[in-house]
């Protein structure tokens, strides 16, 4: 479509982010921003102790005005996120502990005073008495007969465990078969605002109002009406601006249930702003994955068969709405990635521990499932003498099977996956790499190259989350359109925005149908009060959801106003156009802005017929087919190791993404390098860990390290565009895929340069002294035909 | 993770500070740049009725010029060495370490007398002090004494500071046009604490020849005659990795990964100080 202004800002331009005006002035507006008159801020009693029985809270009688306990939480339910898998075990998590504690940090009592200095104070003073119970803290041991119970009930620790066969017998006598233990170590989301919450009662509005930076106002607002017993219009969430979410603020929280409850009596304010100790430690933790894998192969690196047992430590409680089943029987579904091969074999165990709960964390189950298969190819690889790629190539769905329904019935709707990885591979020189690790390098360190693959289904909809059964399946995502008097629009979505450029993109779709300047279009989200029903922003959805909700309003919308327009032309409505945000006909045109000015200032102009719809739509939206699109991406990365610190470094990093249509561009490799600063956190330093009494090793940045800047390499990107076939402009969802590759990119190109020893690292993260460890534990010196450039430095010590 | 309730003052003259610590019915803690006391303070990890500040006192961000070496008040930031308002008297190794502590805002608050006293193993400032041979001096109400740096600390997170004592000031001495340093230390990121810091000097005009052992459990090991070890300056220097390995161990290093790294952290402060 010709763009009016001659700047492109539809489908596919780069336009710079609208919101980044008030962003990056620093004028955005946070939960921790607003200020009412009259607000108090609140300070938890959180356990001590990862399992234990509460016997008692005692609660000094000064102070007993200003504390909350369980036992003043009447008739409050606590949350319970089911799901509808065979055998899955529900468990309640309190929103304030009673009789039994199951992880550090479980909310215990809410203190309030006029700070949160002078709250932390009172928290100060509630004393709390336990028996300690034997801590829960290795999902492998949780499976023990003799293993402490998180909820007695259950008779064991397992949430829930599928299986799953095809054929796995016919691979067994592969002449190659390699099995690893590999494993991911537990994360903290780290999010740079970390959750909080405002909530007031409205008397006016009959209302509880609830400021929470949410990714899912509705889905919030629904399960706070549960457990508290409203009916839903009682309730309005506002989730302001939100500095990033990554699935942690898709939670509910019991937090949001404690100051909601206490706003309804209370008469003013009350806010619990989240500081880190309380993020990384009882919050925020996700990721921790074990793997017992066995690959099957031929010996020209034909892929025969994957048979996998799978643990995921989903931690004490099934949070809200996702459950605690998510991450490992999605581990299931999705462990074959992007390749075809006949036989498969997984069993899934979903394990309670004295931890807190495990949330879906950007990539959620696909990080660890693209680590753990991609390390076995390049283990393949090495065992058939092949170069990695090469095997790859020869396992990779191909473009002509597409749409692809692969061994988990997965249905791959499009793409040329082996095109990504050999244009990846183009972009770095193969053969020089492995001339330089031949000679060595002067420094003494070890390079290596590795690459990971993986497809990235996003936007999956009902008939995919019917079968979860979990408290939200999502269906016709719907939006708002609305003209203004003066000619511009509103566009209105139940998703929200925590990073995603959404008040620039949705824009874009509404002007590529409209032809209306984008400036003078605004996006309204985050609030359940002005917006349609939705389940939010998560699995990468966005695009493809709200972005086709918006472009099939606006479709309803132009012809509403061509409605209008042709009257006031004097034509038949099937003979005009829309064209560049005027309605044409043969003999003339008007401008969307006067067809609004009709409506709504001069309706004596507007003829008797007129559809009485207005100039307003609220419309829902499926794809053609919602089992969702699949973007991927190869990353490359080329590493050096230096085997005297144990150190990596990232040399090169190389992405080529295929996320079909690009709304813009800009944005879309915005995502890719926030993805990957996660992912390298991810492969090289984010860990969070746990004693044997479950007590959490860090609670501070000092210990829970984060990726800055200088350890994030500017990635080299490419685009390929293979349009989605059942969505709008062959748009596909890619906000997660920058997290998913690198641990698999990085740790196939650590073991690549740590071939010589005989040794690979299959633990995230690759810390220097995991690297020391494997090199010690390998027993010998470095082999083959490299110059021995580290023994030349004098490296007596190495053994 | 909000500090308690505390007084603070801010004295104008050490001799105002002095009669503030001296307070035994209280809890007082001396802040200075607060880079590390500030996050004690929110986690109440240390928990003050008294908090006294001691950056408003002038003659604490001073400079002094001596015959034979400069003395740094207590209160002059990391972020003076590096932008080179202390005059350098150690061929560079002074604003060449500094420039590597931690990010620039905490730099531009963070004092040397504040980083040592803390006494965080980890830190820069009390590896390469010990090896080029620094000395802190203390005010109290038994009057000054002046200590070596490596003596000054005592453990993790412990200095020899006396009930009512101050550090005041910090004292260099100046290196000889011969005298050679190097600095190494590992990160597993840009401004993260060390893991393992190795730093010499060598002073053949003056006969020192130092070598420091950091970020260890504890103290650094601090060998003052270290021409064994690495040679004695007036030749290329070249370290005995064996009799470092021996030495490490010896100071309670069991750990042979952590030797590893140790040494090797030495080892390239070596290598990397040749063409100094």
């Amino acid at each position: 479509m010709a763009e009016k202004s001659g700047k492109a800002q539809g489908v596919g331009a780069s336009v710079l982010r609208k919101e980044d005006d008030r962003l990056l002035r620093g004028r955005g507006q946070f939960v921790a921003d607003i200020r009412m008159a009259g607000m108090k801020d609140v300070a938890f009693v959180r356990s001590p102790l990862a399992h234990a029985r509460l016997k008692g809270v005692q609660v000094p009688e000064e102070v007993k005005a200003r504390v909350v306990t369980a036992a003043d939480l009447e008739a409050v339910k606590p949350i319970r996120a089911v799901s509808g898998l065979a055998g899955f075990k529900p468990s309640d998590q309190p929103v304030l502990a009673f009789e039994k504690v199951r992880q550090v940090g479980e909310l215990i009592a809410m203190c309030v005073a006029d700070t949160r200095a002078e709250a932390e104070d009172i928290a100060a003073m509630v004393e709390l008495d336990f028996e300690e119970l034997p801590a829960v803290h290795d999902m492998l041991a949780a499976r023990k007969p003799d293993s402490a119970l998180l909820h007695e009930e259950w008779g064991d620790n397992v949430f829930l465990e599928t299986f799953v066969d095809v054929n796995i017998d016919s691979a067994l006598d592969a002449p190659i078969k390699i099995r690893r233990q590999i494993s991911t170590a537990r994360q903290s989301m780290a999010p740079m605002e970390g959750r909080g919450t405002v909530a007031y009662w409205d008397n006016r509005m009959e209302q509880l109002v609830l400021y929470t930076g949410s990714q899912m106002p509705h889905i919030v607002r629904t399960g706070l009406a549960e457990c508290l017993g409203l009916q839903q219009r009682q309730i309005r969430i506002i989730s302001p601006d939100v500095g990033g979410g990554f699935g942690y603020k898709g939670i509910l929280l019991p937090e949001d249930i404690c100051l909601g409850w206490y706003a309804m009596k209370c008469g003013h304010p009350v806010r619990w702003i989240e500081d880190r100790r309380e993020h990384l430690t009882a919050g925020a933790n996700c990721r921790e994955h074990h793997y017992d894998i066995t690959v099957y192969a031929d010996r020209d690196g034909t892929l025969r068969g994957v048979d996998c047992v799978a643990h995921v430590d989903s931690g004490a409680y099934s949070s809200y709405p996702f459950s605690a089943c998510l991450e490992a029987a999605q581990v299931a579904s999705i462990l074959p990635g992007p390749y075809d091969f006949p036989s498969y074999r997984c069993r899934t165990y979903s394990m309670a521990t004295n931890k807190c709960p495990i949330l879906p964390y950007r990539g959620v189950a696909r990080t660890g499932v693209c680590y753990a298969i991609e390390l076995m190819m390049d283990a393949i690889a090495r065992e058939c003498g092949m170069e990695p790629h090469e095997v790859r190539l020869k396992n990779l769905v191909r473009p002509e099977q597409m749409p692809f329904d692969n061994i988990t019935k997965k249905h791959f709707d499009s793409g040329d996956y082996p095109e990504a990885l050999r244009r990846a591979m183009a972009a770095v020189d193969l053969p020089g790499i492995r001339e330089r690790q031949r000679q060595g390098e002067p420094d003494g360190r070890l390079i290596g190259i590795g690459h990971s693959i993986y497809c990235e289904q996003g936007a999956h909809g009902t008939s995919v989350y019917a079968g979860w059964g979990i408290p939200m399946v999502p269906g016709y995502e719907q939006a708002t359109i609305r003209m203004t008097p003066d000619g511009g629009l509103e566009l209105r979505i139940g998703a929200h925005s925590h990073g995603q450029s959404m008040e620039t993109t949705l824009p874009q779709v509404a002007h590529e149908i409209l032809g209306i300047d984008i400036d003078r279009i605004k996006l309204v989200h985050g609030d359940t009060e002005y917006t349609p029903y939705s389940t939010g922003s998560w699995g990468s959805r966005c695009a493809v959801m709200s972005g086709g909700a918006v472009a099939t309003a606006s479709r309803e919308l132009a012809k509403l106003a061509k409605g209008i327009g042709a009257h006031l032309l004097q034509a038949k409505a099937e003979d005009v156009e829309l064209v560049d945000g005027s309605v044409v006909s043969a003999s003339g045109s008007v401008t969307l802005a006067e067809i609004a000015h009709t409506w709504y200032r001069k309706p004596q102009h507007l003829p008797v017929s007129v559809d009485t719809r207005g100039l307003e739509v609220t419309i829902g939206h499926k794809p053609v087919r919602d089992s969702g699109t699949f973007s991927y991406a190869a990353h490359v990365a080329t590493v050096a190791v230096d085997p005297e610190m144990g150190d990596i470094e990232i040399l090169d990093y190389v992405i080529v993404e295929d996320g079909g249509k690009l709304i813009n561009p800009m944005v879309v490799d915005g995502q890719i390098y926030g993805g990957l600063a996660q992912g390298i956190g991810t492969a090289l330093y984010e860990e969070m860990n746990f004693d044997a009494s479950g007590q959490p090793l860090a609670s501070t940045f000092a210990d829970y390290l984060l990726p800055g800047p200088t350890e994030v390499p500017a990635p080299r990107l490419d685009h390929m565009e293979t349009l989605a076939p059942y969505t709008e402009f062959g748009v596909k969802g890619i906000g997660e895929g920058g997290a998913i590759a690198p641990p698999a990119a990085i740790g196939n190109a650590v073991n690549d340069a740590l071939r010589r020893y005989g040794v690979e690292l299959l633990h995230t993260p690759m810390t220097p002294h995991r690297v020391l460890e494997a090199i010690r534990d390998a027993g010998s010196r470095p082999q083959g035909n490299a110059r021995e450039a580290t023994q030349k430095q004098g490296q007596g010590e190495l053994v | 993770m909000k500090p308690v309730n505390f007084d603070y003052a801010r004295p104008g003259d050490v001799a105002g500070a002095l009669r503030l610590i001296s307070d035994e019915d209280h809890t007082v803690k001396i802040m200075a740049g607060s880079q590390s006391l500030g996050p004690m303070l929110n986690m109440r990890l240390v928990q003050p009725d008294l908090v006294v500040d001691i950056t408003g006192i002038a003659e604490l961000r001073d400079v002094g010029d001596g015959a034979d070496a400069i003395v740094i008040g207590a209160c002059v930031t990391h972020a003076d060495f590096e932008d080179l308002r202390v005059p350098d008297v150690t061929r560079g190794a002074l604003p060449s370490v500094a420039r590597g502590i931690a990010y620039r805002a905490v730099r531009n608050r963070g004092t040397i007398g504040g980083s040592i006293t803390h006494a965080d193993p980890s830190a820069d400032w009390i590896s390469i002090l010990a090896a080029v041979g620094g000395k802190v001096t203390l005010q109290g109400p038994a009057g000054s004494r002046t200590v070596a740096v490596e003596d000054y600390m005592l453990g993790a997170l412990e200095a020899d500071l006396q009930p009512g004592e101050m550090l005041v000031s910090v004292t260099v001495p100046k290196l000889s046009a011969s005298a050679r340093w190097g600095y190494y230390k590992s990160c597993r990121k840009t401004g993260e604490f060390a893991h393992a810091i190795g730093s010499f000097m060598v002073d053949p005009e003056r006969g020192v020849s130092r070598a420091v052992v950091g970020a260890t459990e504890s103290r650094p090991y601090v060998f003052k005659d270290a021409r064994k070890l690495i040679g004695d300056g007036k030749s290329d220097l070249r370290l005995d990795s064996k009799l470092a390995d021996e030495l490490v161990e010896a100071e309670g290093m069991a750990d042979p990964i952590n030797r590893q790294t140790h040494v090797a952290a030495l080892r390239r402060a070596i290598e990397r100080a040749q063409t100094a």
